[in-house]
């Protein structure tokens, strides 16, 4: 510390210029053949190339700048404030929660329950279904499936890549047997999960003895066999088809969302037709499946099972040596996990009205997990807040037809929809490795409840 | 003592015949037989690399014995052959809990969470294998609150209340050894198996510790001890198996073992000058 | 006889293809412990930049011999992505060294799905056609080798006879297997752990440049989405071999060339794949650690 501060300074601009031109050159080598030479087909079919280095010029000098802007200030000033934090010696703790902080839970909830007939006031019946469908349903199907996989990943430390099969055993459990037998949804979707949880068994039970990668690939691999299976079993699954004219639920048995039924949900209240009923109507009850899913998940942990799933993440090994049968204690979890799968596959089979293996590529499961590490293993809240950001993000960026005016008319804001989902990813997890929610709660305690922090848990070698 | 009490002393609780286990071509224990008695502390001593650690392994089913007889009579008189249940059940049916060399706690939940899990087979049964459970039966309620019970008991005996709350990971290394023993503790075993209990220990922790074995075995439960420390071993135990290579060289009290030659030359045996150091305290009646 | 024999050779070359992806995934398993998913993508970029530099050589030079673009080629697509792995270790998985051992996979399936779409926003969608590299092929009585088939199949042998050598005779190999062992003791040796784990995603990265090189003059089109079956394919292959295994990725591989062709030939092509992974399921059910894998010990 004995430089002066000018010195320092002029040192550190320095050192900035010359990692940006490293930056820069990097880059330049980085992108240089696919930003800088585009290969298309021309009028003969012929592929052909022609050089975009303006483009790539884009590219390089914002690989520059971002990197002198990082060594230059914002390395600096991250260092100053861990040292200004480490010389007054405090911890963080805030232990002055707000109003808001204490019943988070709470207006998260009532926010939901109010947010179709919101959306309906904001933006009319039929601009509502924007908001009711493709961020609402979209992302609490998400937050169901993380809840679902977070069982067998973030509790019982299982890594599973492949849990986007049992969603779909769900999904086509309701499409065919709704078609084939015509039996109802409320029949189904307990089936489906059933059904769901009976393959989790079957698959689970050969491979839980596989330990860490071992487990992981295998899953994979059936989640694979599972969609293949779909794509070729043609004479029952219609193959790459897909299964299209599922039926809709109804209300309860009640009343039915089909236009042409005698009890028209819509004919019945007197309202003006439209599908944004039904959208709502579905809102409610994947918001009432997310509910059953998160009840679920807080009950079990506090139940032995629950605990036995933690501690298996924990210690395998001091697991058994307490008496605990760790291969029926992991196929619970698998089963539980698989079931919450399959009855959000219901839901999905329903909400579509179609079906196709396409929905049920190894991007969905590599997506929900992602959601699971990213929100924080094993906690309900981080998970729906990174299934929001991650989900709900990127469907703003079908929203955002602005940009086609900064652009031009040819920019597809979609088609960069998944490279910000992957980067995201990848930013979140390197300044944040536990996730969002790193800290566990406690299932007992005698004295105070103490959250315990991500560094004394572990991940699970199963 | 009463005359019950003499009776149950003199009973074998475990019984160790002819157990051997190779390891290719590494025969780690070679044909080793062994008894302990229900009520006594029995200390199994040796060695590094003597295989104190694999005689446990097998008796508690992590390893499976290459040949060998492991019979472990309950209170009531149920016996059971160890090697022939899987892992679990040697603690879920026969009633045998075992802590580990290396401290192996679920760092990531609490102290009291840890006595939990601990009695996950009895509360698994309270909750109806959880169906009952999640319906909120009383009966559950019932059992989890003795299992809450039963943890303070060991938390207090341990001398852990204060950090009931506290992430297991979170305690210093004396604790955490207790903290291990409670857990074993609360899976209600007959009997007890330590590995190392006092290893890595200052005085004032080991002292703690003597004091929890002690209070254990007064509570019913045998143990059976792997120890390197001669000074702990000596002042709790009730009855010393000597191991070298694998194989028994000297087996009685802490008397017995302590002025057998063999066990002399060979667990102090690396430097001849320490073993006539020994010898000179033996004849001082120092140790 | 003859129709089983062609299939052999039909899925040596596949498998071929497989063992050298797969050896990517294994070494760098094996010396950090992760499932490098973003390597299927890196052969993926390996073959687009083999097939940008080959439309720009057939451009410029249009009467170039082939053996001289192909090795023009091979070497510039092993430049990118031995750059790309190094970059991306550098940025996405360096920092998470030590760290949840769930957060790297997760950034490199991020980093999977980055690159895939990096090349489709850039070089667009559809499928990239190349006329055909080599076309000379051999007839032995009813079999037909393509001196393709012989290319690949020769480079893979002469590659992996100098990976052998590299990684068991020099001083590199040494590194790279004391890191393997205990990185922490090997650091205390004086081994740079950080440039030995560098070195290994830029091996990894140049073979899987080479398989992508090859995969193009084979098949004679890429895609923006080729990187994730052959990716897993390979992935399987080193998992089926044994993880950290060198051997064992090539037969992994091999292993499952053969499946794929001869199960093609003999039953449905539609299954194949399902073949392949059933065959996985089994082998590590009955063998948990893979055919060369060392048994995992369970020290107590
Ligand atoms: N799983 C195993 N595989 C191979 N060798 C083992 C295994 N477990 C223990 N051994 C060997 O058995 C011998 C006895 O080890 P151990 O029982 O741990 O000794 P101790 O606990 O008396 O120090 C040692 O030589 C050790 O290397
Ligand atoms: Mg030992």
């Amino acid at each position: 510390m004995a430089q002066s501060p000018a010195t320092e300074n002029s040192g550190l601009m320095a050192q900035a210029v010359k990692e940006a031109l490293v930056a820069a050159a990097i880059s330049f080598g980085l992108f240089v053949l696919y930003v800088g030479i585009e290969t298309y087909q021309d009028i003969n079919n012929a592929l052909v190339w022609r050089t975009r280095w303006g483009l790539l010029a884009i590219f390089v000098v914002i690989a520059a700048v971002s990197r002198f802007v990082v060594v230059g200030f914002i390395k600096p000033h991250l260092d100053k404030r861990k040292r200004d934090k480490a010389k007054a010696g405090i911890p963080e703790v805030s232990d002055g929660k707000t109003f808001f902080q204490r019943n988070f839970l709470k207006l998260a909830l009532v926010g939901l329950l109010i947010y179709p007939p919101l959306s309906v006031m904001l933006a009319g019946t039929q601009g509502s279904l924007k908001y009711v469908d493709n961020f609402g349903i979209q992302i609490l199907i998400y937050v169901m499936l993380a809840w679902g996989l977070n069982i067998v990943v973030g509790l019982a430390g299982l890594l599973d890549l492949g849990y986007v099969a049992f969603y779909a055993v769900g999904a086509y459990s309701y499409a065919l047997l709704s078609q084939q037998f015509g039996l109802s949804f409320w029949v189904l979707l307990p089936l489906s999960g059933i059904l769901a949880a009976f393959w989790g068994i079957i698959l689970g039970f050969p491979v839980l003895r596989l330990r860490g990668d071992y487990l992981a690939i295998v899953t994979l691999a059936f989640g694979e066999i599972i969609r293949l299976v779909l794509i070729n079993w043609t004479d029952v699954t219609r193959g790459t088809f897909g299964i299209s004219g599922i039926p809709k639920a109804s209300f309860f048995g009640i009343w039915s969302f089909d236009v042409g039924a005698d009890n028209n949900f819509t004919k019945a209240w007197g309202l003006s037709m439209s599908s944004a009923y039904y959208k709502i109507f579905l809102f409610y009850l994947i918001l009432a499946l997310c509910m059953l899913t998160a009840y679920v998940t807080i009950k079990l942990r506090r139940m032995p099972i629950g605990r036995a799933w933690e501690a298996l993440r924990e210690d395998e090994i001091a697991c058994r040596s307490l008496g605990i049968n760790t291969v029926t204690t992991k196929l619970t979890a698998f089963a539980i996990g698989a079931m919450i799968g399959g009855f959000a596959g219901a839901f999905f089979a329903t909400r579509q009205g179609f079906v196709s293996p396409e929905s049920f590529v190894f991007l969905e499961s590599a997506v929900i997990l992602a959601i699971v590490v990213l929100g924080g293993m094993g906690s309900l809240t981080g998970i729906a807040i990174a299934a929001i950001v991650m989900v709900g993000g990127t469907e703003v960026l079908r929203e955002m037809e602005f940009l086609k005016h900064v652009f031009g008319p040819d920019f597809t804001p979609e088609l960069y929809r998944m490279l910000l989902f992957g980067l995201a990813m990848v930013v979140v997890m390197v300044f944040k490795p536990r996730g969002f929610v790193g800290s566990r709660e406690p299932t007992a305690f005698l004295k105070e409840r103490k959250a315990v922090s991500g560094s004394f848990t572990k991940e699970g070698h199963g | 003592m009463t005359l019950g009490t003499n009776v149950m002393k003199n009973e074998t609780i475990l019984k160790v015949e002819h157990l051997s286990m190779r390891f290719g071509g590494l025969m780690a224990i070679d044909d080793f037989s062994f008894d302990a008695k229900r009520g006594d502390i029995t200390a199994l001593i040796g060695p590094n690399g003597a295989g104190k650690t694999t005689v446990f392994n097998c008796i508690t089913g992590f390893y499976k014995p290459t040949m060998g007889m492991i019979t472990l009579t309950q209170r009531d008189g149920d016996q059971y052959l160890l090697e022939r249940l899987r892992d679990f059940e040697i603690t879920k049916v026969a009633k045998v809990s075992r802590t580990f060399q290396n401290i192996r706690l679920f760092s990531g939940l609490t102290v009291l969470e840890n006595l939990l899990v601990a009695q996950h087979n009895a509360l698994m049964k309270a909750s109806g294998y959880t169906v009952l459970g999640l319906l909120g039966l009383p009966a559950y309620t019932k059992a989890s609150a003795a299992a809450i019970d039963k943890a303070k008991y060991w938390l207090d005996k341990a001398n852990l209340t204060e950090r009931a709350d506290d992430p297991a990971g979170d305690l210093p290394y004396g604790a955490q050894r207790r903290l291990e023993i409670a857990r074993a503790m609360c899976t209600g075993p007959e009997l007890l198996c330590l590995d190392e209990p006092a290893a890595g220990l200052n005085p004032r922790e080991s002292a703690a510790l003597n004091t929890l074995l002690h209070s254990i075995r007064d509570d019913g439960a045998s143990i059976l001890l792997i120890e390197h420390d001669m000074s702990v071993v000596m002042e709790i135990s009730d009855h010393v198996v000597v191991l070298e290579y694998g194989q028994k060289i000297s087996d009685g009290t802490p008397d017995h073992v302590k002025n057998d030659p063999k066990v002399i030359a060979a667990y102090l045996g690396v430097e001849d000058d320490e073993v006539e150091q020994i010898e000179e305290q033996l004849d001082e009646g120092r140790i | 006889m003859e129709y089983f024999v062609q299939q052999l050779i039909n899925g040596l070359t596949l498998g071929s293809i497989y063992g050298l992806i797969a050896i990517g995934y294994t070494m760098v398993y094996g010396i950090i412990g992760m499932i490098n998913f973003a390597h299927g993508d890196i052969f993926m970029l390996g073959a687009f930049a083999a097939l940008i530099v080959f439309l720009i050589l057939t451009s410029f030079f249009a009467g170039i011999p082939v053996a001289l673009a192909l090795l023009v080629m091979l070497i510039i697509a092993m430049l990118m992505t031995s750059l790309w792995n190094w970059t991306i270790e550098r940025v996405a998985y360096r920092p998470l060294r030590g760290s949840f051992r769930l957060a790297p996979l997760i950034t490199a399936i991020g980093m999977s799905i980055v690159l895939s779409n990096f090349i489709q926003v850039t070089q667009g969608p559809r499928n990239k056609p190349i006329p055909s590299l080599v076309t000379d092929v051999y007839h032995f009585g009813n079999i037909t080798i393509s001196l393709k088939q012989i290319i690949i199949i020769a480079v893979t042998a002469v590659l992996l006879t100098i990976f052998w050598y590299v990684v068991n005779k020099t001083p590199l190999g040494r590194a790279q297997r004391a890191t393997e062992q205990d990185r922490k003791m090997a650091a205390l040796l004086g081994v740079d752990v950080d440039r030995t784990i560098s070195i290994t995603f830029i091996m990894g990265a140049a073979l899987a440049a080479v398989a992508g090189t090859m995969y193009l003059m084979y098949y004679g089109v890429a895609t923006f989405n080729d990187g994730f079956i052959p990716g897993v394919k390979a992935f399987t292959a080193a998992v089926l071999g044994g993880i950290g295994s060198l051997p064992g990725a090539v037969l992994g591989g091999l292993l499952i060339g053969l499946i794929e062709s001869l199960w093609s030939a003999y039953f449905t092509i539609a299954y194949k794949d399902v073949a392949t992974f059933a065959l996985l399921a089994f082998v590590l059910i009955f063998k948990p650690t893979g055919i060369l894998g060392r048994p995992e010990v369970e020290k107590v």
